[in-house]
């Protein structure tokens, strides 16, 4: 709560330079108080960025794990290390993994916590909706697994297709936790999308106008924009799929007038979207890490900000790409299959963008460099295996095979984990104020690089040599057996890869060589606070003029410099500054919301919800209703204080 | 020697005013993805209709009897709340009460109808996909209105209270918006479960 | 065949017109990838900076030369192939889409977990006949393929003929395959369906017209009645254990739930694509089904090796 005195309505805000007692005044109006209470009240971006980063990389090794067991299985012809039942739970859940629980709430993370940073501004728009997205994100990952951990895992592979997903032939809860769970993290995404949306357009630094945003700015915000107006679709399928398992709707099934296509069309119209909301924000850390490395602006930065929000308005047309096979009509087909291929187009772009960015630049081999310009060759072969597939006859023989699969791990591990790493090399400073140890950085990329090209580049093979997807072995005869010993080979060595950055993440944390502001002598406004920020992030807000705030002196561009030592100060509670959409004029000042255990305990709600909808158990569900309505109106319950400031006369 | 770029705005508002404020974007995130849930669910109709064989239609011919008032119910609903919000614009409190609990009583009115209403229908929700699909889209809609009559019933609270006043009222704003935006949502839905059958979709 | 199921090696029409723009796709993909890799590679080479001494600084920036009009030669380069596949690719649409105008052989294809049901139409009742997870074609004619799925949705796949279809219950797809040479084909489902997706395959056998013809007579055949003793007890424990889901035609055993049976030696496997069809394979599978496809709709009979004889003798009548 705020102090007695009435805060003045309007003001115009204190220019100033950074002070030791300014630091020290916005240390205590900002900092999250130690303790259990600070940690699970925080609202503050970079813990919750934080968290889900580990989070998702905890889930990360999980899916790997369960990928590991699979590759065992599938190692040779005709193996019984699990039953089909196990297996088919396993790849199942492997999927719903890394395509929900990893790879969106990764980008997540890394976005959380830069953003405010890179924008120049000191928190993102609504914490506690940040803290809710956090803690929902959690519990759905909890009850999907719960399902999973009691044998009910989601059985009908990420896709779930109806009628096998229907209740006569998946008579079990498998399904239940699957759908259920889904809608739950459905509404993490959602409001994690909410806020990244309104965050770039109010809370930035004056003057950063929307050609000066960093790239992952623009990747974000589309992958957002994107997820506001796709996830309903897949929410919706899933509850429409819940409906018709426990309450006889005939939304799918064919004996009421249910259509299976319908699940698809309704699944596809989210899950194509989806793909590029998972690889756009990972793509973006590309171009902006890139320069970094190379020592020199990105190339055709209007390009390739304009070519993202291309490839994610032609994603919208495109997911009837995944249903060519079901009987659709030529015409349909053809319209698809063009767009499915000239989406090949902004995706060059970039592929260029990148490489002009390398040979017009002098790239130092940082460790995350390696990673970020091997990204670009995964990139190109996901890509082209992606292009074979739009052409609809080639389609009718690739898809449902293992060529999908190569397909998949290619833009997903090389446009998603790939950055991913590159990324954590390079931000683990400004997290952490350490550094990651280079040596061991080298020896895991290449294990990974190695041991991922030796596990999937043969899948192309034998998905062309007719291996059909989601089977859990193979006859002998088939000629797979060795393609596939290869790929389980290089899977355990892209998995010790992968151990290795887990080991050296850990490592560098106990006793990483400590960082200092700007190891990479970078160029983002992160760089411009202390390796970890202060709470607050900046003590003045800066005024930006270039895309480059930090190299603007060595570019020598502009007549004008970015001011980054003086600026508003805006220490009169817990305040930043909120500006114009485009150009990013001052616009008003924003109150913060203290640390609160409210998204906590709403998240907590809506849990039991859930738990009560999978059980049938009506008073559990009235219970989480009420426990949410409540923690609803509590969070959005009017400021007295606001009308005070400015109260109704005469 | 390159100058320094500085902002220094003149007065800014501390905290939201008028309808301008954080809430009302976020208000605005929250009307799109709803929106688009119904979209999506207005789809799966359309989808179903165009390639169901005749007879899909439970009713061929929809009864207006209860759906046309009550859509002019709502619609005055949102009429109500405009006078309501207005009332809080121009720091009058009466009008603003009697315009958000006129909204509220008539949206109110618009769910006791709409319950009759799914009673009277001859089928359950389980009868088909069109009985599924009728039945989820306006419940869908049913339980929109009911969060609505909710934040009404806030509102007027506070308003009584004297939380609001002409420029600290986007609270108000928000509510009301939604509350429009509950309407704009009900006309497509009528639109298309009660008019398109007589221009000949599925019949 | 080396890799049966593999496409690149094609023996049908359908597939045969595919196989070029496939070929040439693939084509593309390995230049592009090799390309880039050279562009990239030659960057890293050519570009790269010293590394720095310990507690050096980084290189100073690169200014200049933009570059930007590189990504533009790149995106106008690459349109190239992409536009020439998008045209190629609706050409080849246009002529593997139509489905045969008056095709002499005509089948209805519905997939259950986990096998494939084959209806051979024809224009009088008696000359319609159903068999099981073995299709025979003529070579070199079209075949019009009727798909309805029976329970869950399946894909019909043959690769070396044709592109994958799928069987979607509530609606029929129609395909089109034609072998151009004599040969067994092999095909299998591709879309899970369940535990037993890995193991329901089936083969496709095109043979001169001549003999399709041979067999398609005997096909319609019903099945002999039991000759000896044995073969007697066999159809007995048939008739009772297994005629609730199997037919024989010819018997009373008329249920749909399972395969037909009434030919059921004239087939090469069992178990859809599963297990060659040998006395040793057939009493295995008769007598633990769970222990080769788990989770099969066919349980365990508990038969004991007296009754697995007699029963295997009657069923070796059906050929």
């Amino acid at each position: 709560m705020s102090g007695a005195r009435v805060k003045a309505a309007v003001r115009t805000p204190r220019i100033g330079a950074v002070t030791p007692a300014l630091r020290e005044r916005l240390e205590a109006i900002w900092e999250t108080k130690p303790g259990l209470y600070g940690w699970f009240a925080s609202v503050d971006h970079k813990s919750i960025g934080l968290r889900y980063i580990v989070t998702a990389f905890i889930l990360l090794a999980i899916g790997g794990i369960e990928a590991l067991v699979i590759r065992l299985q599938l190692a040779g012809p005709d193996l019984h290390l699990l039953t089909p039942e196990q297996y088919n739970q396993l790849f199942s859940t492997h999927g719903m993994t890394m395509i929900f629980l990893y790879a969106s709430p990764i980008l997540s993370g890394f976005s959380n916590y830069l953003w405010p940073l890179i924008l120049g501004s000191r928190d993102m728009a609504f914490p506690r909706l940040n803290a809710l997205s956090y803690w929902i994100y959690l519990s759905a990952a909890l009850f999907m697994y719960a399902g999973f951990l009691v044998g009910a895992g989601p059985n009908d592979g990420w896709f779930n297709y109806v009628p096998y997903a229907e209740r006569d032939f998946n008579p079990g809860m498998n399904q239940d936790f699957y759908a259920l769970g889904m809608i739950l993290l459905g509404i993490s995404t959602t409001v994690g999308a909410a806020n990244f949306v309104v965050t770039l357009l109010r809370n930035r630094a004056p003057g950063m106008s929307i050609n000066r945003l960093p790239i992952l700015a623009w990747g974000t915000m589309t992958a957002s924009v994107a997820n506001l107006v796709v996830v309903p679709a897949v929410s919706l399928a899933f509850f429409l799929l819940w409906l018709d398992r426990q309450y006889g709707t005939h939304f799918f099934d064919t004996g009421g007038g249910g259509q299976p296509l319908l699940w698809q069309h309704l699944f596809w119209m989210f899950g194509h979207p989806w793909v590029y909301a998972i690889v756009l924000p990972a793509m973006g850390m590309v171009s902006d890490g890139l320069p970094v490395f190379c020592r020199r602006p990105l190339v055709g930065y209007t390009p390739v900000a304009l070519g993202t929000v291309a490839t994610m308005v032609l994603g919208f047309g495109v997911w009837v790409h995944h249903m060519f096979a079901t009987g659709l009509p030529g015409l349909g087909l053809a319209f698809f299959s063009g767009a499915s291929i000239l989406i090949a187009v902004p995706s060059a772009l970039a592929v260029f963008a990148w490489l002009a960015t390398i040979w017009f630049g002098r790239p130092v081999f940082t460790t995350a460099f390696l990673f970020f310009a091997s990204m670009i060759l995964l990139f190109v072969i996901g890509g082209v295996s992606g292009f074979m597939t739009a052409s609809v006859p080639v389609d009718w023989q690739l898809t449902d095979t293992y060529f999908v699969v190569a397909h998949i791990h290619y833009v997903l591990i090389g446009i998603n984990v790939f950055p991913v790493v590159g990324a954590t090399y390079m931000w683990f400073p400004k997290f952490t104020g350490r550094m990651m140890d280079e040596r061991l950085g080298r020896w895991n990329f290449w294990t990974m690089f190695v041991g991922f090209n030796l596990g999937f580049l043969p899948m192309h093979l034998s998905g062309l040599w007719g291996m059909p997807r989601r089977v859990y072995t193979y006859p002998a005869e088939m000629g797979l057996g060795a393609v596939n010993l290869v790929t389980t080979i290089g899977s355990f060595l892209f998995a010790i890869g992968v151990l290795l950055f887990i080991v050296n993440a850990l490592k560098s944390l106990r006793s990483g060589a400590a960082a200092p502001a700007n190891p990479w002598d970078a160029y983002g406004l992160e760089w411009l606070v202390s390796s970890p920020p202060p709470p607050y992030n900046f003590a003045v807000i800066p005024t930006i003029v270039s895309r480059y705030p930090l190299w603007e002196d060595r570019l020598g561009e502009a007549p004008e410099r970015s001011n980054l030592d003086e600026g508003l100060i805006l220490d009169e509670g817990k305040e930043t500054l909120a500006t114009t959409p485009l150009d990013a004029e001052p616009d008003r000042i924003l109150e913060m919301p203290e640390d609160t255990l409210v998204p906590l305990f709403l998240a907590i709600a809506t849990t039991i919800l859930f738990v009560g909808l999978l059980l049938k158990l009506w008073p559990v569900v009235a219970l989480g209703g009420l426990g949410a309505a409540a923690c609803l109106v509590a969070w959005l319950w009017p400021s007295l204080h606001l009308s005070q400031r400015e109260p109704a006369r005469g | 020697m390159a100058e320094l770029a500085t902002a220094r705005p003149a007065e800014l508002a501390v905290g939201p005013t008028g309808a301008k404020g954080a809430g009302w974007n976020g208000l605005a995130a929250l009307v799109a993805t709803e929106a688009a849930l119904f979209a999506y669910l207005l789809f799966a109709y359309y989808y179903l209709g165009a390639s169901a064989p005749s007879g899909w239609l439970l009713e061929p011919h929809p009864s207006l009897k209860l759906a046309g008032p009550n859509t002019i119910v709502l619609l005055l609903s949102s009429v109500a709340m405009w006078w309501g919000e207005r009332g809080v614009k121009l720091n009058r409190r009466g009008d603003a009460l009697v315009g958000t609990g006129l909204a509220f009583v008539l949206g109110a009115l618009f769910a006791a109808v709409q319950l009759l209403e799914w009673k009277a229908k001859t089928y359950g929700p389980g009868a088909s996909s069109y009985a599924s699909l009728y039945f989820v889209t306006t419940g869908f809609h049913m339980a929109h209105v009911l969060v609505g009559l909710v934040i009404l019933a806030l509102l007027f609270l506070w308003t009584a209270i004297g939380y609001f006043s002409p420029v600290r009222r986007i609270a108000v704003t928000n509510g009301t918006y939604y509350w429009h935006f509950v309407d704009a949502v009900w006309l497509f839905v009528f639109t298309t479960y009660y008019v398109t059958p007589y221009l000949g979709f599925a019949r | 065949m080396s890799h049966p199921l593999s496409y690149l090696d094609v023996a049908g029409a359908q597939a045969a017109t595919v196989e070029p723009l496939l070929w040439a796709t693939i084509a593309i993909s390995v230049a592009v990838t090799a390309i880039i890799a050279l562009l990239l590679a030659g960057g890293l080479w050519r570009r790269r900076a010293p590394a720095p001494a310990e507690g050096e600084a980084l290189p100073t920036l690169e200014r200049g030369v933009e570059g930007a009009r590189w990504i533009w030669i790149g995106v106008g380069i690459s349109l190239v192939p992409l536009f020439a596949t998008l045209v190629w690719t609706v050409a080849v649409l246009a002529q593997v889409g139509p489905l045969p105008r008056n095709p002499r052989v005509t089948l209805d294809v519905t997939a259950n977990q986990w096998w494939w049901d084959v209806r051979y139409d024809g224009p009088q009742p008696d000359q319609i006949f159903h068999t099981a997870n073995e299709i025979h074609v003529p070579v070199g004619e079209p075949v019009l393929v009727r798909l309805h799925g029976g329970d869950v949705i399946h894909s019909f796949w043959v690769p070396r003929l044709s592109g994958k279809t799928d069987l979607i219950p509530g609606q029929t797809n129609q395909a089109w395959i034609e072998a151009d040479r004599p040969g067994i084909y092999r095909g299998q489902c591709a879309e899970y369906c369940g535990a037993q997706h890995a193991h329901m395959a089936f083969e496709v056998v095109a043979e001169p017209r001549a003999a399709f013809d041979r067999w398609r007579a005997r096909q319609l055949q019903t099945a002999p009645p039991p000759a000896s003793e044995a073969q007697a007890a066999g159809f007995a424990l048939f008739a009772s254990r297994c005629g609730m889901c199997h037919s024989i035609r010819g018997t009373s055993a008329r249920a749909s739930a399972a395969p037909d049976l009434t030919h059921l030696m004239s087939r090469r496997t069992l178990a859809a694509g599963t297990l060659p069809n040998n006395p040793q394979s057939l009493t295995g599978w008769i007598e633990n089904p769970q222990a080769i496809k788990p989770g099969a709709l066919m349980p365990d009979q508990g038969l004991s090796a007296a009754d697995l004889n007699s029963l295997r003798a009657y069923l070796e009548t059906l050929r």
